[in-house]
């Protein structure tokens, strides 16, 4: 499977090492590599979703236990959350990081991905939750600490857009 | 069965749990016996309540948390009960106040007219859909000696828990709650990352 398996490993780590010790998912092609490692990891919780929405509150209940946790989804993932974070996350300043495949953009082959790409991030401009793409492997540990670091400190949520160019590879 | 004594029948036992409402009616009437800074009111995002339970849950497994859901709200996150289901925590008791009304988002009237009912008025069972998703302990009780004694043993025992409790769609007497969302989100951890049985005190 092209799903990047040493991004996935680099992106897994750099979770950990943002304090990261309970993940709420949901699958999606590109995330199987993270959910598994979560899943294999005796350190970390994995809560196997229905849907996304729910990871929102999960998170913050987390958060008021005192558990740093992230969410793992796809941009349909993050666009069926929207009213648990503005209902949860923003209303009661809770820290919120989320992980977003994002699906959709330029080198996208599959059509039913093209429409949720394209909306991810006005959502996310709207609601002005931070966010920043992560498209190379060197980036992304110190985009999630300071992801998470901004989380913690802003009491919002954020968004790391993991990029087609870190999280699939080309088969030639 | 009225909520109020349903609440008050197991008010006492709160002390050490960490508590998660949902908004409106059970709130403020959980908040009339008596605010306690281990009590979470979630004002917003039907549904929620469990989810929020479920994430204290596994953050602090020798915590009780007790969820205060209702059916309105149960309904729109029926896949969060086979998300219990599966992550399966002993710590958790899941009480779901049925009063088959939208009540508290203004399905409800003075008098007892209910003219925004939910699907459990027309034959949905929440204690068949939570045992039906997972959740073997799984029950509906409609008199109060049934609901303390139910509560009660699933707060003290380690399994996950649902009780669907049957009350009639009565309005509080009053909704004010002199906490502010903030605050209550605030004092809530604080009190949750405090030893158990370490006193919480009520209020601020």
């Amino acid at each position: 499977m092209p799903v990047s398996l040493a991004n996935s490993k680099v992106v897994y780590d750099a979770l950990k090492g943002a304090g990261v010790r309970l993940v709420s998912a949901l699958p999606e092609t590109w995330l199987v590599h993270l959910v598994r490692m979560a899943d294999e990891d005796a350190e970390m919780i994995l809560v196997r979703l229905a849907k996304e929405e729910e990871g929102v509150g999960i998170s913050a209940g987390a958060h008021f236990g005192g558990v740093r946790s992230a969410m793992l989804m796809q941009n349909h993932g993050f666009l069926q959350s929207v009213n648990g974070i503005v209902g949860v996350s923003l209303l009661y300043k809770v820290p919120l990081l989320m992980l977003v495949t994002d699906r959709g953009g330029f080198g996208e082959r599959d059509p039913w991905q093209t429409e949720g790409g394209k909306y991810t991030r006005p959502v996310l401009d709207a609601l002005h939750i931070a966010h920043e793409d992560l498209t190379r492997p060197e980036q992304v540990a110190p985009g999630v600490d300071k992801a998470m670091a901004l989380a913690q400190s802003s009491l919002s949520p954020v968004a790391l857009l993991l990029g087609r160019d870190l999280m699939w590879e080309e088969v030639a | 069965m009225k909520r109020l004594a349903c609440l008050a029948s197991i008010y006492p036992e709160l002390e050490d749990c960490a508590v998660v409402t949902i908004m409106g009616a059970v709130a403020a009437e959980l908040y009339s016996l008596g605010h306690r800074a281990n009590f979470f009111y979630l004002e917003h995002a039907m549904g929620l309540a469990s989810s929020i339970g479920l994430g204290i849950a596994l953050a602090q497994p020798h915590r009780k948390v007790v969820v205060i859901d209702g059916d309105g709200s149960v309904l729109m996150n029926l896949g969060g009960l086979t998300t219990l289901a599966r992550s399966n925590p002993g710590n958790l008791v899941h009480i779901i106040f049925d009063n088959e009304t939208l009540l508290s988002v203004g399905g409800g009237a003075p008098g007892g007219y209910r003219w925004f009912t939910t699907a459990t008025a027309t034959g949905t069972d929440l204690a068949g859909v939570a045992k039906a998703a997972g959740i073997e302990r799984a029950q509906t009780v409609r008199e109060l000696d049934e609901f303390k004694a139910a509560a009660l043993a699933a707060i003290k025992h380690d399994r996950l828990t649902c009780i669907v409790a049957k009350v009639e769609a009565e309005m509080p007497t009053s909704f004010l709650m002199d906490v502010h969302m903030l605050e209550n989100r605030f004092e809530f951890p604080r009190a949750l990352q405090r030893p158990i049985g370490e006193r919480i005190k009520g209020g601020a």
